[in-house]
């Protein structure tokens, strides 16, 4: 029988961190449990009733013992808080020079692509040392990324992109869970997570097709035809998507919506709901033509539309915010 | 015994007491009945009952856990398992568990009154309790139940292929029969107190219940509301969860929630207030710090309502949200220490008898303790990350619900057993089953937190070889926590019959409960008690003569 572990693999940047808060709470519990158990046996057993007529005095309580047992603790429980929102505040905040890769869950299975067209399932091969930033999503029901060596989870959430991010520093296959129950075979939706040493990795990549995600999503813009409404010229019945990634867009109801994701997801979904400006309601659904895969493919190639040079920049509409809230020019995926 | 007169007739024939029990027989007296003590005898035995039924499903999951594959049941079955087990155990036996046996038959007794205040509706909670299990069995006879307890969507509404409208109907009627309790309990610790029963004059059990009944009626809506919109998608593909008609599952889990998680509080405070009584009693004091522990009842009843997007840490809840609730979280934990700390204080310089009840308490206050610490584990945001959805969670919450609710639930009903049924049970063999159940209940959860923070999800029908070793244990465990429970259901049925005759107060006891004779006439008090002393006074019945 192999040694019992207390800590799975300690294989990300957070690994660390979160058994190190993992361990402090353990001490305390310790701490506190041991005292309240002692106190319950030795008083047990001290003052054990000697004979049916025993009667101890009354005592009412103590104010100072009160405030000290509530105070005290509360002071403990606030650090504890403190130390895990800064925490958690790091592993949900990526950083931007992250390498992004899509991953889509479906009943039972992780599909999972990178930018430069590699496509797995049930595996996810990363590099050592380097920041990744996964975009998670759902086609059916609601999955959980979960990497227990790497200590991060997030869930897929059909109808929304969610994200995580680690930084892997040990190679190896780690456990890939599906940790949101979702349905049948839900204990069988696992994989592993490889890491590898950064050259094996990029010779890994290179071994794939390489048809990126970008370059998909291009195909699809022209297949799907959306290509002959948004288009650059003057008159066209759509607005022109070029620039469009990460930039305010007035609305015909005088709102703004800012070009993320989930607002491009919607508008090719469900165009009705968000109008821009000046164009008519005149956008067909999408809904059943694009799988969610597809539609991160063209959100990708949305993004690589940078505005035409110059002068071509389009001027925001009157009573835009201002330039403050300009877009700040978006650094292309890295391949 | 007690002053009050308890024979009807001196009569030197001496004709068996009337009481609530010999009144009259028949099965049309117990289904009729609108005595608050028969309806929570109706209650014993059909969430013991429905208590039976679960642990089949948790016998069923551990053997299927023995091992890693699947090779027990198919994963359709054990899917089913885990979900039936949940439903049942939460809503047919925790939720009703000690209010409605012993917070029925107490209640009226600790206040000094007849009965609840609308007896009629009483009874009719126990029919509307009875009508939601029954539904709730049937769907489970007729093809079961996979959602999980939980009923996320959109899997409930779109993907799952099993009885979810039934079952959720049963849990929806079911929930009406928790919120008329509610009102019963709460009229009637405002209108019904005996003369000199101010509200610090009141047991703990009766402050506890009351913060409970608030939940109850606050809290119960809001599931049935969100019951009835996961049928409706179901049924009428209105768009409330699925993204593809247009809703947020998101949303389900914020209204799931907001009543689940004071749920847990309607489960463990009854519990508590079953502690107090029982600290009080073998340590023969005063509750140390009597009105702190009455208002950290009430204060874990309104914060408890603030603390849901606890369970939401990685649904994609915004980062700000998270902070929010994971700081009211730790607050909600305040109270809770404030009630460990005032029992163990309890026994300090007091005269402490190791009955069975008191051996419950003492597991009580320790797996609470566990259960609770490992509560701060979770609402961690960044280590709830980590274990979030894993055997960690079903540790922390069965420590919570069975080694808290359950063995409060065990200790009031050994202690209140001769007052219930008039009959003495066997000391020896409670407290060896009292001592098989605390060992048990560990072995088969204790391993779980390793197991949990190792990585194993929870609601797996296959596992990783490596998880076995802890599986093991604790699949031992059940087994032996298993026969813990089999002994009382024996020699407490057994005890009915052939247990010593107990006298009004065994256990040297204050409280107005324990002035009547064992078993309470059906109107409980001949006549109307004034109340002339605080909870709990101990220290005075020294200078009266023996009270026995």
């Amino acid at each position: 029988m192999p040694a019992l572990p207390f800590y799975p693999d300690q294989a990300s940047t957070f690994a660390g961190e979160v058994d190190a808060l993992y361990t402090f709470l353990i001490l305390l519990s310790i701490v506190f449990g041991a005292g309240i158990a002692l106190a319950l046996v030795v008083f047990a057993v001290k003052y054990r009733r000697r004979g049916p007529d025993d009667r101890p005095e009354l005592i009412h309580g103590s104010m100072a013992l009160e405030l000290a047992w509530s105070l005290g603790p509360l002071v403990i429980v606030m650090g504890i808080f403190v130390w895990s929102a800064a925490l958690y505040y790091r592993i949900q905040r990526a950083p931007k020079n992250a390498m992004e890769i899509h991953v889509v869950g479906k009943r039972w299975m992780w599909k999972i692509q990178h930018m430069t067209g590699q496509r797995e399932i049930n595996e996810l091969h990363v590099p050592i040392g380097a920041p990744v930033r996964l975009t998670i999503t759902s086609e059916d029901v609601i999955h959980s990324f979960f990497v227990p060596a790497f200590r991060v989870k997030t869930d897929a959430v059909p109808g929304r992109y969610t994200s995580l991010w680690f930084e892997a520093r040990q190679t190896g296959r780690f456990h890939l869970f599906c940790a949101e129950y979702c349905g049948t075979k839900h204990s069988g939706m696992i994989g592993s997570v490889v890491v590898m040493e950064p050259a094996a990795f990029q010779e890994w990549l290179a071994g794939g097709p390489s048809l990126s995600p970008a370059a998909e999503g291009e195909k699809l813009f022209q297949s799907l035809a959306c290509i002959t409404c948004h288009r650059a010229d003057s008159g066209a019945r759509g607005p022109s998507l070029e620039g469009l990634f990460g930039r305010p867009v007035a609305l015909s109801d005088g709102g703004t919506a800012v070009a993320t994701p989930e607002y491009i997801r919607e508008s090719i979904l469900t165009p009705s709901a968000k109008v821009v400006a000046g164009y008519q309601p005149v956008m067909p659904t999408f809904q059943g033509q694009v799988t969610e895969e597809q539609i991160l493919h063209i959100i990708e190639y949305l993004k690589t539309l940078r505005p035409a040079p110059a002068a071509a920049i389009p001027v925001p509409p009157a009573g835009a915010p201002s330039p403050a809230a300009r877009p700040q020019p978006k650094s292309s995926p890295k391949p | 015994m007690s002053s009050t007169a308890t024979a009807p007739s001196a009569a030197p024939a001496v004709p068996p007491r009337e009481h609530y029990l010999n009144v009259n027989f028949g099965v049309k007296s117990w289904l009729l009945t609108t005595d608050h003590k028969r309806i929570a005898l109706l209650y014993l035995a059909t969430i013991t009952v429905m208590f039976a039924l679960g642990g089949a499903f948790a016998v069923a999951i551990r053997l299927e856990l023995l091992t890693p594959p699947g090779d027990f049941v198919q994963s359709e079955t054990y899917n089913k398992l885990f979900t039936m087990h949940g439903v049942i155990m939460v809503f047919f036996f925790l939720i009703p568990s000690v209010p409605a046996v012993l917070g029925n038959f107490l209640l009226p007794l600790m206040l000094g009154a007849k009965d609840l205040a609308f007896p009629r509706l009483n009874l009719a909670s126990w029919y509307i309790f009875v009508v939601g299990a029954a539904f709730t069995v049937w769907a489970i006879l007729t093809g079961g139940l996979d959602t999980g307890w939980t009923f996320y969507a959109p899997y409930s509404t779109v993907a799952s292929n099993s009885n979810v409208v039934a079952a959720g109907l049963g849990i929806f009627i079911t929930g009406f029969s928790s919120i008329l309790t509610g009102v019963n309990f709460i009229v009637t610790t405002h209108k019904m107190r005996a003369p000199g029963l101010t509200w610090f004059r009141l047991p703990l059990f009766v402050w506890a219940h009351y913060a409970t009944s608030i939940i109850m009626i606050l809290g119960t809506p809001v599931i049935a509301v969100t019951v009835l919109m996961v049928a409706v998608e179901r049924i009428a593909h209105l768009g409330f969860f699925d993204p593809r008609l247009g809703g947020d599952p998101i949303l389900f889990q914020h209204l799931f929630w907001f009543y689940s998680h004071p749920a847990v509080y309607i489960m463990i405070l009854p519990s508590m207030g079953v502690i107090s009584e029982l600290v009080a009693c073998f340590s023969r004091k005063r509750v140390f710090g009597y009105s702190f522990v009455a208002m950290s009842s009430l204060a874990i009843a309104i914060i408890g309502f603030f603390v849901w997007g606890h369970h939401m840490f990685v649904s994609g809840q915004s980062t700000y949200a998270g902070m929010v609730f994971s700081f009211l979280s730790y607050l909600v934990a305040i109270p809770s220490a404030i009630k460990v700390f005032n029992w163990t204080a309890t026994l300090y310089k007091g005269s402490v008898a190791w009955d069975t009840p008191m051996l419950y308490a003492f597991g009580f206050i320790g797996l609470f303790t566990i259960g609770g610490l490992t509560g701060l584990f979770l609402a961690a945001l960044g280590l709830d990350v980590h274990v979030h959805d894993t055997y960690f969670v079903v540790a922390h919450f069965h420590y919570i619900m069975v080694g808290g609710v359950l063995m409060g639930y065990l200790g009031g009903l050994h202690f209140w057993w001769p007052k219930i049924t008039g009959r003495m049970y066997n000391e020896g063999l409670a407290k060896l089953a009292a001592l098989i159940i605390f060992v048990g209940f560990n072995l088969t959860f204790f391993p779980q937190f390793i197991l949990g923070y190792l990585g194993m999800p929870r609601r797996y029908h296959m596992y990783p070889e490596e998880f076995q070793v802890l599986n093991v244990m604790s699949s031992a465990g059940a087994s032996i926590l298993g026969i813990g429970y089999l002994i009382p259901l024996l020699y407490l049925t057994w005890s009915m019959r052939y247990g010593r005759i107990a006298p009004a107060n065994p256990w040297g006891a204050r409280g107005l409960e324990w002035q009547v004779p064992s078993p309470p006439t059906t109107y409980n008090f001949d006549q109307v008690p004034h109340v002339q002393e605080e909870a709990y006074d101990y220290a005075t019945a020294r200078k009266e003569p023996a009270h026995v």
